[in-house]
């Protein structure tokens, strides 16, 4: 496949969200906003193309039995050290995400992309997975956000459109799940799967 | 194309990754040190400015911060000064009486006892209904200002508690807990005055 062609496949055929239904619960609980859910899909691409490029480079000298603890590790430091970046020079945002920047740890899509291609490519080949997959997982995010801050909110990236209140239950989890499975439908209508 | 899984190579692999991975961990947390504090910094000294008159000394500086326990409950104290006169007290308090999770706030007094103004520093209430206090041109939080706690005719609770405070709609419980932040707050307050440590 070609090196454009794995990022492609990241945000349509195998965009986590929409197609493989992956990591759910960030996504719900940090889509209140879409600049919430851009800085989380973000930090998750941050993670998923270091990670995927150090397993890929690392895979060959792990054996087989301590391949998951391993990757735990490589992935819990990568995450940690986000955590520390993110508090240095973007504290809003940090403020904002809070507890789900340690929870990336734990997101499936990471581990999930470094069991099922990193290990196996190459290092390029992982890395633009990486970028793919996370630039799906970002897109959706931000999309699902940007309408439930619309819906429940009234305001587009923060800047209010009208005055009231909006339908508050789309900024609570209930709305969430709405907007998500509404979107669901939308991208396999549009993507004929 | 792994290596064979023998308990030597495991033993090997898995120091080697935690070695590194332990290393990387240190140098990082090294260089961002100093930015993560003067970020902490930053944020507590937009929090004072919030909420006590224009002051011209450093409020976060260890010399201006007092250590304060009301009924066990510990509040920091940030004493505002312009020249030698102090212009106000700006009380971290937090409760735990939020809708969920503690909510910590800045309350600023005047040193007569006036509630300059107040500002949220972290809470975790429900977004579009509790959340609403960290919001600094709230009604809510706008009610706040100017009112003297210690007055008769101020009485700081929610008018459902027969106070003299509007709460947020459909937000009683984050309404009743603010208004015990700014009442632990004001105790403090009180405290530091009696025991004239004020007059410093």
């Amino acid at each position: 496949m070609s090196k454009f062609g794995l990022i492609t496949k990241g945000i349509i055929k195998e965009n986590p969200t929409f197609a493989l239904v992956l990591g759910m619960c960030p996504t719900i609980a940090t889509t209140t906003s879409a600049i919430n859910g851009l800085g989380m899909g973000l930090a998750t691409t941050f993670v998923l193309i270091l990670s995927n490029m150090l397993i890929a480079a690392v895979a060959p000298i792990i054996p087989a039995k301590i391949k998951i603890p391993s990757y735990i590790v490589i992935i819990a430091s990568l995450v940690t050290v986000l955590q520390f970046v993110m508090q240095a020079y973007v504290p809003d945002l940090y403020a904002t995400l809070g507890i789900f920047i340690p929870l990336i740890v734990v997101n499936c899509i990471i581990l999930g992309r470094a069991e099922a291609f990193a290990c196996k490519h190459s290092i390029l080949d992982s890395a633009m997975d990486g970028i793919g997959i996370g630039l799906g997982f970002s897109l959706s995010l931000t999309v699902i956000g940007f309408v439930r801050e619309l819906l429940g909110g009234l305001s587009i990236f923060g800047n209010r459109i009208a005055e009231g209140d909006g339908m508050l239950a789309f900024v609570l989890a209930p709305g969430g799940f709405l907007v998500l499975g509404y979107l669901m439908v939308l991208f396999r209508k549009v993507t004929k799967q | 194309m792994a290596i064979e899984s023998s308990l030597r190579n495991m033993v090997i692999v898995l120091f080697a990754v935690c070695l590194v991975a332990s290393a990387a961990l240190g140098g990082i947390y090294t260089l961002t040190k100093e930015p993560i504090e003067a970020a902490q910094v930053a944020k507590t000294n937009s929090a004072i400015a919030a909420v006590v008159p224009e002051f011209d000394n450093n409020p976060s500086d260890s010399a201006n911060v007092r250590v304060v326990d009301v009924d066990g409950a510990v509040s920091k104290v940030y004493v505002a000064k312009k020249g030698d006169e102090i212009v106000g007290y700006a009380i971290e308090s937090s409760t735990s009486k939020g809708f969920s999770g503690n909510i910590t706030i800045m309350v600023g007094f005047a040193p007569d006892g006036t509630i300059v103004n107040t500002s949220v520093i972290s809470h975790a209430e429900t977004p579009g209904l509790g959340a609403k206090i960290a919001n600094p041109e709230d009604p809510f939080i706008v009610q706040f200002a100017g009112m003297n706690p210690g007055s008769p005719d101020f009485k700081l609770a929610v008018r459902k508690d027969g106070g003299n405070v509007d709460a947020i709609t459909a937000s009683t419980i984050t309404s009743r807990a603010f208004c015990d932040a700014v009442n632990t707050a004001y105790k403090v307050f009180c405290k530091i005055n009696e025991s004239g440590e004020a007059q410093e």
